[in-house]
């Protein structure tokens, strides 16, 4: 391996391919040839890196200097000012030093380039990471290493993960070490470990850039996950749309073959795990954990009757432990650093990292890993960069269209499972949707109250009925025609829905309409009876 | 539905999709990959090709309609040339989505949900496509489009019909 002065790290994302990504690679890569520079500068291409709306992004090391919106016709002058002489190229938007209110502010303080926690995260954006030899290189596979070499029992495994507090990142929050307890346990000799890549909450791809950007991880992971079960099967169900995710992460299971690291005895320690890609088909409530095995099935995506929970009758009847995405990628380095070590990062109760995506009207939307408990303030103003165009912060919606709108009372919240639930709140798949001023409430609910309605899988009657109805009642009142009377309609369907619904999606639409309602009362009561108050000016 | 009256061609369509069936056949639940499969072969499941699924994976056809209604995904109506995808999630409503689901409407001339007369559009909707640090975005065919607004999608639209005409 040589030793090399310079690091440059091109993401590669849908956004980054259609900005000439790809043609920004080739030109420099060919001019570090021409240039005989190829034993010390080293061009990696990796998987996105969290900064979005930015075209092509080139980041440079040691110096950690991003460019931004590169076009393949400034590669020349990068490489002969940046890389052959070490001067910025200032014309090129890059963060070193950015003017913020009159200030200069660090690159490191402000934005999402900005250090963060990366536990999960950890290898985005610093190595190749489909390439094998980049990734073992970077610890890859090395927990693996320390079970077998240490010869660490499935036992002896699960008490780690329960240990480290570990909780579900997929919206339920469950322990997750108590999970694969319960999976052991369940007698039966043939077990299955799901990963559930359905991330159908809209406002979220934090498990796209797990797919996309470290498939090894995630791999990694599940052959703990399976040998600490007891399966010897795992499925990673990917919802349809996500095509470069199936595509890289099937690449990842294919390398990960041939290392012999999936199939039959495991690096010769006589632990047998294999994975195999389903292809989701475009349902919302097939992330729902019993929906999912159905659609695994091959059946309509409709979630059954818990219990029995997957635990102890799963896939194919067959005990089995469903476990998001992010949470799995937990999993490595909790082997490899301990219990302990998990546990002081983050909040009582939510150990850990969480990653976040920030949306809507904010200056960088993109995505972030920060300690759980990080208050919602810092996460929209140091990474966020603020609302945009210094507007005033309206709302934060949190957790998706299951989630709850926040107003500015509560910016202050920490973002961990306990202090979210104390103000009513969820940490749901950690989507944070921010709203400026001049964004109505109504027509953001009139929307989400629609995706239920197309989602609602039809199977019960509260839900089916229920979300239509609340969408005629929020057409009615966005459009000034509703009442008083419709508001409290509406509450009381939700209610209804909470109490009556099969399965947690009809459950959970009191989220988003209550808190909409009571956080933002003034929004609804200052549109009713405008149509009516209309025509009578009018008249 | 009357499966004797259904007509059934012998060409490399159904005969591609018949190997694929051979090939899955013995794995546990392989319906919804068979109907991925149909769909990337034919471009949408007509009842002909839903009829086909069924006899070959000896399953009942209620079964096989069940599916293909469930799921997004899957399509019974043909398509255009081109099906152009408008993101309606959240992030990409409180970022405009609306404004530029009109304009393509208004430059097309369609609905949601159907094609041009010259069959070269198929105008759709989805929620979230995991790509909502570009919002408000669409897909056409595979291609994530970002930051939308009116103009950008007109200036899209007229670019695929130009890149037709050359
Ligand atoms: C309507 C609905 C949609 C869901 N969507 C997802 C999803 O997209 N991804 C996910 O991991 N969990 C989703 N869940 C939660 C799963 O049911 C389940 O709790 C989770 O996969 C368990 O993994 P975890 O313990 O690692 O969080 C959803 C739940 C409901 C009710
Ligand atoms: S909300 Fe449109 S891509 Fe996510």
């Amino acid at each position: 391996m040589s030793f090399y002065r310079m690091h440059i790290i091109i993401p590669m994302d849908e956004e980054a391919v259609e900005h000439g990504a790809i043609e920004v690679k080739r030109e420099l890569s060919e001019l570090i040839e021409k240039n005989n520079l190829k034993d010390e500068v080293k061009v990696i291409e990796t998987g996105p890196v969290g900064v979005v709306g930015k075209g092509v992004v080139m980041i440079i090391y040691p110096e950690r200097l991003y460019y931004y919106n590169v076009k393949p016709s400034d590669v020349k002058e990068i490489f002969e000012e940046h890389i052959v002489k070490g001067r910025i190229v200032k014309r090129i938007e890059h963060d070193y030093g950015e003017k913020r209110a009159g200030k200069i502010v660090d690159y490191k303080t402000v934005g999402l380039t900005r250090e963060q926690k990366r536990v999960v995260l950890d290898r985005c954006s610093i190595i190749n990471t489909l390439d094998m030899e980049e990734v073992i290189a970077k610890g890859g596979y090395s927990a693996i290493e320390k079970i077998i070499s240490e010869k660490i029992k499935p036992e002896e495994i699960i008490e780690e993960v329960k240990n480290s507090g570990l909780r579900g990142r997929g919206g339920a929050g469950f322990p997750t070490g108590l999970k694969w307890d319960f999976t052991r346990r369940t007698p039966g000799d043939e077990k299955y470990l799901i990963c559930n890549a359905d991330e159908g909450e809209p406002g979220t791809y934090k498990d796209r850039l797990i797919l996309e950007g470290d498939p090894h991880k995630l791999i990694e992971a599940m052959i703990i996950g399976g040998y600490a079960v007891g399966a010897e099967k795992g499925y990673i169900y990917i919802r349809g749309e996500y095509q470069l995710s199936i595509e890289r992460t099937q690449k990842a299971i294919d390398d990960a073959r041939k290392f012999n690291l999936l199939g039959k005895n495991i690096l010769e320690s006589g632990i047998n795990f294999d994975i195999e890609i389903k292809k989701g088909a475009g349902a919302y409530v097939c992330g729902e954990e019993t929906a999912l095995i159905e659609s695994l099935e091959g059946k309509r995506g409709q979630p059954r009757k818990k219990p029995p929970y997957p635990v102890n009758k799963g896939l194919w009847e067959k005990p089995t432990a469903v476990n998001n995405v992010e949470t799995l990628a937990n999993i490595p380095a909790i082997i490899i650093n301990g219990a302990n070590w998990f546990k002081n990062l983050g909040a009582v109760n939510s150990s850990g990292t969480k990653v976040f995506t920030i949306l809507g009207h904010v200056e960088y939307p993109g995505l972030v890993e920060v300690e759980m408990g990080t208050p919602l303030k810092d996460i929209i103003n140091i990474y966020g960069g603020g609302v945009k165009k210094g507007k005033k912060f309206k709302a934060a919606l949190i957790g998706g269209a299951a989630g709850v709108f926040l107003s500015e009372k509560l910016l202050n919240v920490s973002m961990d499972y306990e202090s979210l639930k104390e103000n009513k709140a969820v940490l749901g798949s950690g989507a944070i949707l921010v709203m400026d001023e001049d964004t109505s409430i109504p027509e953001i609910l009139f929307s989400i109250l629609k995706f239920f309605a197309h989602e609602s899988c039809g199977q019960c009657s509260p839900c089916r009925i229920g979300t239509r109805h609340l969408v005629d009642l929020i057409y009615k009142i966005k459009n000034g025609e509703g009442t008083e009377k419709d508001l409290d309609m509406m509450l009381k369907i939700v209610e209804t829905m909470k109490e009556t619904s099969f399965c947690p999606l009809g459950q959970s639409v009191i989220m988003p309409v209550k808190s909409a309602l009571t956080n933002f009362k003034e929004d609804f009561i200052k549109i009713l009876n405008k149509k009516n108050n209309e025509e009578v000016l009018n008249a | 539905m009357e499966t004797e009256s259904l007509h059934i061609p012998d060409n490399d369509h159904y005969r591609e999709l018949k190997k694929f069936i051979e090939e899955h056949r013995n794995t546990p639940g392989p319906l919804i990959q068979v109907l991925h499969k149909a769909q990337g072969i034919f471009g949408y499941l007509p009842k002909e090709v839903q009829f086909f699924v069924a006899r070959e994976l000896n399953i009942p056809f209620s079964k096989v309609y069940g599916v293909v209604t469930f799921y997004n995904f899957f399509r019974t109506e043909p398509i255009g040339k081109h099906v152009i995808n408008v993101c309606l999630g959240t992030a990409c409503h409180v970022k405009g989505a609306k404004d530029v689901i009109d304009a393509i409407k208004k430059e097309l001339n369609i609905e949601v949900g159907s094609t041009t007369e010259d069959k070269f559009f198929t105008l759709s909707t989805a929620r979230c496509f995991g790509a909502c640090g570009l919002a408000p975005v669409m897909v056409i065919d595979e291609e994530v489009y970002g930051r939308l607004s009116p103009q950008k999608v007109i200036n899209i639209i007229k670019d695929f019909k130009k890149a037709e005409t050359n």
